[in-house]
């Protein structure tokens, strides 16, 4: 039986966009664990955590409800699901205010009519880590293994945003373990005690505040090496982007010698799934992970 | 509470309080601050922000508007989240700073040099004026532009090798300046947005402090 999801791609999922290489990966490990992602049509942008400066509460919180509403509408009884993580907070937030606010859900209906949908508040808000974990189950997870990454040392950085305010049901907001269980899971190590596991990378403020934000990549990198890791794998599009491309650049400013590939948890899965290189989006790596390419060629 | 003393406790809650209460996201909460710090040293650019968020609470109590609403405190908020998890009291701090943020530019108020403020909006008014979705080949130029052509084309240049690795990894189109991807009901988006932001200026206009 195929599991049937209403799906938030999100902007940095779409072709050619800065996280292609996420859902690219994330298709291929749906196809074998037997999850159907029907992309919610004409969905728009949530807004993220840095569109504030121009949108107040009810313009954001009616951007997520339109996409709420449409999911309500084309997915009936389907869960909402996204593989973003300021995606997913988003529209968690959003469903959770709108419906414990009868006063700002009336107002975002109000203003939803100008396109002519409506919230109901119907719909679970859930991220894709929560539909492996809960949904599909390690045990599961572990069944598809085909090729044990046996050997590789992984540091998991769960970061901010898939992490807090909500999280992943059971897990704490220090030290979140289900990372480093689906890592144990695919036959890879993780690094223990990764300090810099909930650490922040400056999100979206790499872009406004790169040197501040850079300095706090700098000690998230510094510790996975210091933990003896291969590589870093995380399941958020800005952590990844801020852990990956920006290496040179802290290189430069503290001598560092950093070439440090971090990947996403749905390319690290593919692989272990016998996926090729492409299915599993490593040609989406800057830094290559050569080690995964390995395995994958085998 | 009797009525007598609810007029007392009344006298000491101050205007900007009671402004900030009505007009600003989760404002509300403002009160139930008990300055314990642990969201100021939880904050990964802490050490940056010139008011930190308990200090932004009592300066607000203390209504202390101009220097709470210029201050470019708020915008050093990386949306981690850190603080929300960690307060003994709940409070949504993040989103009372992103509110506040959001407030203090609408008045006119925020700082007009500091980077962040400037970053926000463009990324509000790229998926507001560009369908609906973001660009990000056209968000990230406005940024490197921001300082005028000189800064821009330094800036282009030292992030060349990024934006090549970024267009080999497939994860950036060239031909996005021509515009990109975007909702089809992009009108309709842009309608709600727009009566969503009138409903809420009509409510701020009823404060009458």
């Amino acid at each position: 039986m195929v599991k049937q999801y209403s799906f938030y791609p999100g902007c940095s999922s779409q072709k050619l966009a800065s996280s292609y290489n996420q859902l690219r990966s994330t298709q291929s490990i749906c196809e074998v664990l037997g999850i159907q992602l029907n992309e919610i049509p004409d969905w728009n942008c949530c807004s993220a955590s840095i569109g504030y400066a121009g949108g107040g509460e009810l313009p954001r919180l009616t951007l997520s409800a339109r996409n709420l509403a449409l999911s309500e509408k084309e997915h009936p009884g389907q869960d909402f699901i996204a593989t973003c993580a300021a995606c997913w907070l988003s529209s968690r937030e959003a469903n959770d205010r709108l419906n414990e606010n009868q006063q700002l859900k009336t107002e975002a209906n109000e203003a939803l009519k100008e396109a002519n949908l409506t919230f109901k508040g119907e719909k679970k808000v859930r991220h894709m880590v929560e539909v492996l974990i809960e949904d599909i189950g390690y045990e599961e997870m572990a069944k598809h293994v085909k090729k044990p990454l046996k050997g590789l040392k992984i540091a998991g950085y769960v970061g901010c945003q898939t992490n807090r305010p909500f999280g992943i049901a059971g897990e704490s907001f220090e030290n979140p373990v289900y990372l480093d269980k689906m890592i144990a899971t695919l036959g890879a190590e993780p690094v223990e005690n990764y300090d810099k596991k909930v650490s922040c990378c400056g999100g979206a403020l790499m872009f406004s505040e790169p040197e501040k934000s850079q300095a706090l990549v700098k000690d998230i990198i510094q510790a996975a090496y210091d933990g003896g890791a291969d590589m870093i794998v995380t399941p958020c599009p800005v952590c990844q982007m801020n852990t990956e491309v920006y290496q040179e650049h802290i290189n430069q400013k503290y001598g560092t010698k950093f070439n440090l590939p971090s990947v996403y948890y749905s390319t690290l899965m593919s692989v272990a799934y016998g996926k090729t290189a492409k299915e599993s989006a490593l040609d989406g790596q800057i830094i290559k992970a050569k080690k995964l390419e390995e395995i994958a060629a085998k | 509470m009797s009525q007598l003393n609810a007029t007392k406790v009344e006298k000491y809650r101050n205007h900007f309080l009671r402004e900030v209460e009505a007009n600003v996201e989760e404002g509300h909460w403002v009160k139930m601050c008990m300055q314990c710090g642990v969201c100021s040293g939880s904050c990964p650019l802490g050490p940056y922000w010139e008011h930190p968020p308990q200090e932004i609470f009592m300066m607000i109590r203390a209504g202390k508007r101009e220097e709470v609403l210029k201050s470019s405190s708020m915008w050093f908020c990386t949306s981690c989240y850190n603080c929300i998890a960690r307060c003994p009291r709940e409070l949504p701090i993040t989103h009372i700073m992103h509110g506040l943020a959001h407030y203090a530019k609408r008045l006119g108020l925020a700082p007009q040099n500091q980077a962040t403020p400037k970053f926000a909006q463009y990324f509000w008014d790229n998926l507001y004026n560009g369908g609906g979705r973001v660009n990000e080949l056209k968000l990230g130029l406005s940024l490197y532009f921001m300082n005028g052509l000189v800064e821009g084309i330094k800036t282009a240049l030292k992030m060349r090798k990024i934006g090549q690795g970024m267009y080999f990894s497939k994860r950036m189109n060239p031909f996005e300046i021509f515009g990109g991807h975007s909702c089809k009901d992009s009108q309709g988006l842009k309608a709600a947005l727009n009566k969503a932001r009138e409903i809420e200026e009509a409510k701020a206009a009823q404060f009458k402090g």
